[in-house]
């Protein structure tokens, strides 16, 4: 047993890391958020040269096979980042086409999207019924609860987030039947794991970036002579934010090593919420200026309620967990 | 990353649980709070420490089996998954004996160790003072320089166990005239039966005399019974500070046991209706396990060679709201039956309401973890 990453594991999420400290990755948010897509798919496109994208693909279609700890680490990075865009719904696209083993539909879709030069977004049975960013993913995938794989022609009006950088879509019934049929359900299964447990490194990722601009700014800001970071209740709200993150962790770590249903849900359950209470806790000791949109820490305050809720609710991941547990 | 035992932890799993299955009373001990429970329960240290399972993780030479953190994690699984007795003894072998194996002599080891291990002497943590609590190192006790030794006089209190324990670990006052208050301190042992000592059990929130004060009168301690360098001792007991926050306090095990039992009190007591009870069983599923996979990173992290320092902290708190909110939703589960004093779970409730308070409290904790860890501004402490 070693439960740590290797230092191959650890590189990788550094690589990102550097890459994207040095991107203006909240300009790209705020365009996105507007509608232009143009410096998000630069930044995508950064990503993609990673390799972050062939994690979720086989070596036949230009993937590096499916590798869920390397890219759920990678994944905490552009949460921490606050990348845009479906980055989650590519990855499961990506897996969903794998794991159905069609060799046509791999080929015609997969080596684009192990690539970055093209993106996904789904909907898969059992989950929520918006698509997200259907504007600007390159194919718009839907599965339904009889196991029918589409690619929709197009979805309804655009409906907004409360994160402004995040479009939701209710995608058209009907387009081109890609595959139906019991391995379309495991397939789309499986894919919902993966979906899961990527939402739940972005929502580390989150939890860490308000937690350290939180711990920045509570060193920085005076009141009554001193740094408000001198108080007790501000630190322990601190403390509390940092334990909440911590144990989240190596939930998801075992998650991605298993892929268990029981291990993903309570890996995005417990990320969810230690990010959702970040959220809270940087909104309150910034005062005022936490509450305001022109504050950066904005775009990740309001992604954590959202990434807490997409791809499994903490009720549904609660109810995952008993279930295997009462098996 | 691998959360796979090797083949020799397994076999070593398998040999624990094997012989817990058949050595574990049958009914459970009286509660070791009493005289009776503590007679039974210093029995059944004798019976573990007869198969070298009371200190798995000492050397063979002390009565342990010299094995690593690793094995000594999953012993402690088997332990609580097979609903062995309360450890009568774990001050001394969680508290003491880590100090004792980085600050004493051979001979002291020698003399100390084997007789903790079989549950022959039982050893109380004789730190806390009426005045110091938090505030430990403005400890009054004192111990004062006489011919061969020292003579201790002063007050402690909250030492857990001390009612019916044997001997007593703590830190006195050797050098009033020292600048800072944690200088000047020393590090020693002494008899619980000595002349000198009286012991006034102090019933707890259930009236179980858990803990004692104890009152000293020119107790002779003879030089043997120094760990350390006197004047060390505040050096010294921070480092028994940290074992005590940190990893071997309280294993994942216990938890990961106490979270199936109320799975089991959910399947036969709760109400499927009741959704917002069977949200709190998951969290402490959930919360079992994340303690568990925390605990396996920090052991990978000490396999690796590496320290765990502030980050004992967050253990601490974790685990002790953690234990509260899991016997909390047991109790909700019994509903009528959770108020009955002799019920399964009544005296764990009691038990875990202590965590937040004892081993450094909860504030004391977060402070450290916002100054240490988060690097905040250091306040007024
Ligand atoms: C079940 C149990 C077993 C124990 N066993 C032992 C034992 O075996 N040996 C032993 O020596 N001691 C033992 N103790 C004592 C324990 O270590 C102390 O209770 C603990 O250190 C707190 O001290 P106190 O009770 O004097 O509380 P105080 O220090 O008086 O604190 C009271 C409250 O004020 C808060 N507070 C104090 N200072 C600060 C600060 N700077 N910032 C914020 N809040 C603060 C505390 O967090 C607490 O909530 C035990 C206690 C319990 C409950």
């Amino acid at each position: 047993m070693r439960f740590l990453p290797t230092e191959e594991q650890s590189d990788f999420a550094r690589t990102l890391h550097g890459l994207l400290a040095a991107s203006d990755v909240p300009a790209a948010v705020r365009a996105w958020g507007a509608g232009d897509h143009t410096p998000g798919r630069a930044l995508w496109a950064r990503i993609a040269a990673t390799g972050l994208f062939a994690l979720a693909a086989d070596e036949a279609h230009e993937g590096m096979g499916l590798m869920p700890l390397e890219m759920a680490g990678g994944f905490v990075e552009l949460g921490r980042a606050g990348v845009p865009g479906p980055v989650v719904e590519t990855a499961a696209a990506a897996v969903l086409l794998t794991r159905l083993g069609d060799e046509a539909l791999a080929k015609r879709f997969l080596p684009g999207l192990a690539a970055g030069e093209t993106s996904a977004t789904l909907t898969l049975p059992g989950a929520g019924p918006y698509a997200l960013d259907a504007d600007a993913a390159t194919h718009l995938f839907t599965v339904s609860a009889a196991g029918e794989l589409r690619l929709a022609a197009g979805a309804g009006p655009l409906r907004t987030s409360i994160d402004p950088a995040r479009r939701l879509a209710l995608p058209d019934a009907g387009g081109e039947l890609l595959a139906a049929g019991p391995a379309v359900i495991t397939a789309a299964r499986d894919a919902a794991d993966w979906a899961r447990l990527l939402t739940a490194a972005q929502c580390l990722g989150t939890g860490e970036a308000l937690l350290a601009r939180t711990v920045e700014y509570a060193k920085q800001r005076t009141q009554f002579g001193t740094a408000i970071g001198g108080f007790q209740a501000v630190k322990h709200r601190l403390a509390d934010t940092l334990i909440g993150l911590e144990f989240a962790r190596p939930l998801l770590w075992a998650a991605a090593l298993s892929l268990a249903p029981g291990e993903v849900a309570a890996a995005k359950l417990t990320a969810g919420e230690a990010a959702y209470a970040a959220a809270m806790t940087a909104l309150q000791l910034h005062g005022a200026v936490g509450y305001t949109e022109e504050l950066d820490l904005s775009l990740w305050l309001r992604k954590a309620r959202p990434l807490r809720d997409a791809w499994g609710s903490p009720s549904q991941c609660r109810a995952a967990v008993l279930q295997e547990r009462l098996r | 990353m691998d959360l796979n035992h090797a083949a020799d932890v397994e076999a070593f799993r398998a040999e624990a649980r094997d012989w817990l299955a058949a050595h574990v009373p049958a009914t459970p001990l009286p509660s070791l709070e009493t005289r009776e429970g503590f007679a039974a329960h210093r029995e059944w240290e004798a019976l573990l420490h007869s198969a070298r399972w009371s200190v798995v993780s000492w050397p063979e030479e002390y009565g342990g089996r010299g094995v690593d953190i690793e094995h000594w994690l999953v012993f402690e699984e088997e332990y609580w998954a097979a609903g062995a007795p309360g450890r009568v003894s774990q001050n001394g072998i969680n508290l003491l004996a880590p100090t004792l194996f980085d600050h004493a002599t051979d001979e002291q080891r020698a003399r100390v160790l084997p007789s903790m291990a079989s549950g022959e002497t039982i050893w109380a943590q004789a730190w806390s003072e009426p005045e110091s609590g938090s505030d430990l190192a403005s400890l009054k006790s004192r111990a004062v320089r006489t011919e061969g030794g020292w003579l201790l006089s002063g007050q402690k209190t909250w030492s857990s166990r001390a009612a019916f324990a044997d001997r007593a670990f703590g830190i006195f006052r050797t050098d009033p005239e020292a600048p800072k208050p944690h200088q000047g301190l020393t590090y020693l042992m002494f008899d619980l039966h000595a002349p000198g000592v009286t012991v006034r059990p102090i019933g707890r929130l259930d009236g179980k005399p858990a803990f004692a004060e104890l009152f000293l009168d020119e107790v002779f301690v003879p030089d043997a019974d120094v760990i350390g360098e006197p004047g060390q001792g505040w050096r010294i007991a921070m480092s028994t500070t940290g074992n005590e926050r940190g990893l071997t306090l309280r294993a994942p095990g216990r938890f990961l046991a106490a979270a199936d039992r109320l799975v089991e009190l959910w399947q036969s007591h709760g109400d499927p209706a009741d959704t917002a009870l069977r949200d709190r069983v998951a969290d402490a599923v959930v919360g079992a396990r994340a303690y568990q996979l925390f605990t396996w990173a920090n052991a990978s992290r000490f396999a690796a060679g590496e320290t765990i320092g502030a980050e004992s902290s967050l253990n601490k708190v974790f685990w002790s709201q953690y234990d509260i909110a899991l016997h909390e939703s047991a109790l909700d589960l019994l509903g009528p039956d959770a108020e009955l004093a002799d019920g399964a779970w009544a005296e764990p409730w009691i038990f875990s309401l202590a965590g937040p308070i004892y081993a450094g409290t909860n504030e004391i904790q977060r402070d450290i973890i916002a100054e240490r860890l988060l690097g905040l501004p250091k306040g007024r402490r």
